[in-house]
């Protein structure tokens, strides 16, 4: 496309204003968790006075850091794996199939995109708790009640993204291969599924980011033991005070596996929207 | 809602075989197989039981809650709430009444909210797409940097916005007192007035990628020629825009715009983590609104009436939404 100076003009000040507005709370983030925290208590300093990696090491100790991380890991690895298979599994048929009540199925999913999370936190929590009595198994401040909750609120999206994904595969690939006499399900799995690979990251990926960063059924779920990061860094907030270097140093250690996994995958997560869901 | 993936499935048809592959493929699986019949529900099986177990029974419950006089007294012994009719909706709904017409404030202000910030993130991540669309260097790098602020999960991007608004000597009063001198005594951000304004700048930092990402996929499925026949036919660059961009990632639009409305009319976290239990005022959104009825006043029936009713709003500000935007994505199957 050609580029008038009008246009350049456009994208170098559109550029320049989105990079200031981006870098500047990553920048107080970056310089304020190495700063000693008699430094962060008064009026805000562009550079550090006095640099220091304490507030990394001291973050570990302040509050059960190691913890909260093993526990948000778990729950958003485990959520996440089983959103995509079973996502994968649905999405398949409201593609490739037809079949009585899809649209049905496929309306109810979408419009569960629309409930207000403060509708069914106190009754699902109290479905648990109802649960927990007649099956015998803790849903509420363990691991599964997060897990379960979790996996399902990134379904509709995953199914959405993922059905549209699979509709733009040419249908030619499985029928070969169900010619040569695998079924459906093994076309699905030896044909699909490579050929989507990157549409199911970017699938993974927004399952992902959604459930590491939950706050509000968290809050309700987890106990003491299986709190999760989004609730466990409220910890170094005290009443008197807030360690904000540890908090900050906290938040930039937990962040960068997500920013780098992120990065890594964004090239794919661009060309797997643009060809299936978006188009 | 339901007509949203229309234009998806339309042109997801177009973009394989223009003949209707999905008719073909059923009709020859089920010449080979005709056992096949089974197979579409075993596969939805799972989505669909999780989808009844967290979304559709809890909502359920959920609006026959809001039908009781369920409060902390008998929460312990819920299933024996008293029922008490429309009381709850009464209540809420009444604008004669304090709480009534904190309720419709609180949605006005939410509608000015989700306006602002959806049209803010939608403006920056359109200009950021189509500038991103181009070639140039150091074009990846910003791509990647515009990114980071969706993929922080969102507790870091408020606790980061609080250190910068929070203190009187925040990084925010810095700059504008003693750096740029625009403003004479350091203002409070987080309480009064300005606190709507945080609310709306958190918001749009956390938002405006995704609608970068979305277009950008969308943009970079126009293909190339079209730009270059208009340029031939010397269309200007406001022209190519309006008559080939907007129109190209039409459905697309809809979607982001749709998605991203929803979820702001329903956002809970930012205003959570930067306010605490209680949000100031200016800034009270509904979801906030609506928990801090249900659990720090510990009134769940009323909570539950007002989540309905939020719902209700929802659903009838979608279905308008639907109607008015797609229009062609109706009566299409």
């Amino acid at each position: 496309m050609t580029e008038t100076p009008g246009f350049r003009w456009f994208r170098r000040i559109t550029l320049t204003f989105l990079t200031v507005f981006t870098v500047m709370p990553l920048y107080v983030l970056v310089v304020t968790s190495v700063k000693p925290l008699e430094d962060v208590r008064g009026l805000f300093t562009w550079l550090p006075d006095r640099l220091t990696f304490r507030p990394y090491v001291e973050m570990w100790s302040t509050i059960p850091l190691a913890r909260y991380l093993t526990n948000s890991l778990v729950v958003t690895v485990t959520a996440t794996v089983l959103a995509l298979m079973i996502a994968i599994l649905a999405a398949y048929p409201l593609a490739r199939l037809r079949f009585r009540g899809k649209r049905v199925f496929s309306m109810t999913v979408l419009s569960t995109q629309m409930f207000p999370g403060i509708l069914f936190l106190l009754p699902l929590f109290l479905i648990f708790v109802q649960l927990e009595e007649i099956l015998g198994i803790q849903f509420t401040g363990s691991y599964t009640g997060l897990i379960i909750t979790y996996l399902t609120f990134a379904l509709p999206f995953s199914i959405w993204m993922l059905a549209g994904y699979f509709q733009a595969i040419p249908e030619g690939l499985e029928e070969a291969a169900m010619i040569d006499g695998t079924s459906r399900i093994g076309a699905l799995f030896r044909v699909i599924l490579p050929v989507a690979r990157p549409g199911i990251l970017a699938v993974g990926v927004f399952a992902f980011i959604t459930a590491w960063g939950e706050v509000l059924f968290a809050s309700v779920l987890t106990d003491t033991e299986t709190r999760t990061l989004s609730i466990g860094l409220k910890l170094y907030t005290s009443q008197v005070d807030t360690l904000w270097n540890q908090l900050l140093a906290a938040s930039l250690t937990i962040s960068l596996p997500v920013i780098v996994a992120f990065i890594l995958v964004q090239r794919h997560l661009v060309s797997g929207l643009s060809a299936g869901a978006v188009k | 809602m339901s007509t949203t993936e229309e234009p998806r499935h339309r042109a997801a048809q177009e973009a394989t075989e223009p003949a209707g592959p999905e008719s073909g493929a059923e009709s020859g699986a089920r010449k080979r197989r005709p056992r096949r019949s089974f197979l579409p529900y075993g596969m939805i099986l799972p989505a669909a039981a999780l989808e009844l177990l967290i979304h559709i029974v809890p909502m359920i419950l959920g609006i026959y809650i809001a039908f009781t006089s369920l409060t902390q007294l008998t929460i312990r012994n819920w299933t024996s709430a008293p029922f008490v009719g429309l009381e709850n909706f009464v209540q809420g709904l009444d604008p004669g009444g304090a709480l009534g017409s904190d309720l419709f404030q609180s949605l006005f202000r939410t509608t000015v909210y989700t306006a602002l910030v959806v049209g803010l993130s939608w403006a920056l991540g359109m200009a950021a797409a189509v500038s991103l669309n181009t070639r140039f260097r150091g074009r990846g790098v910003l791509r990647t940097l515009f990114l980071v602020p969706y993929a922080l999960p969102v507790y870091v991007a408020a606790i980061i916005w609080a250190f910068m608004f929070n203190q009187r000597d925040g990084m925010i009063n810095r700059l504008l007192v003693q750096d740029l001198g625009l403003v004479d005594d350091r203002p409070f951000w987080l309480i009064g007035e300005n606190a709507f304004w945080v609310l709306v700048i958190v918001s749009v930092w956390r938002l405006w990628p995704f609608a970068f990402l979305m277009l950008l996929a969308a943009l970079q499925s126009i293909p190339e020629d079209m730009y270059e026949a208009a340029a031939i036919d010397g269309a200007s660059t406001w022209k190519r825009f309006t008559r080939i961009t907007l129109p190209m990632v039409r459905s697309a639009n809809a979607v982001v715009l749709l998605v991203m409305g929803l979820w702001t009319f329903n956002e809970f976290n930012i205003p959570f983590l930067l306010f605490g239990d209680t949000s100031p005022d200016s800034a009270r959104l509904i979801s906030p609104f609506i928990y801090e009825h249900s659990f720090v006043n510990w009134n769940f029936g009323l909570g539950a009436a007002m989540s309905v009713l939020l719902l209700i709003a929802l659903i009838i500000a979608s279905a308008v939404y639907v109607r008015l935007v797609l229009p062609k994505g109706r009566g299409n199957d």
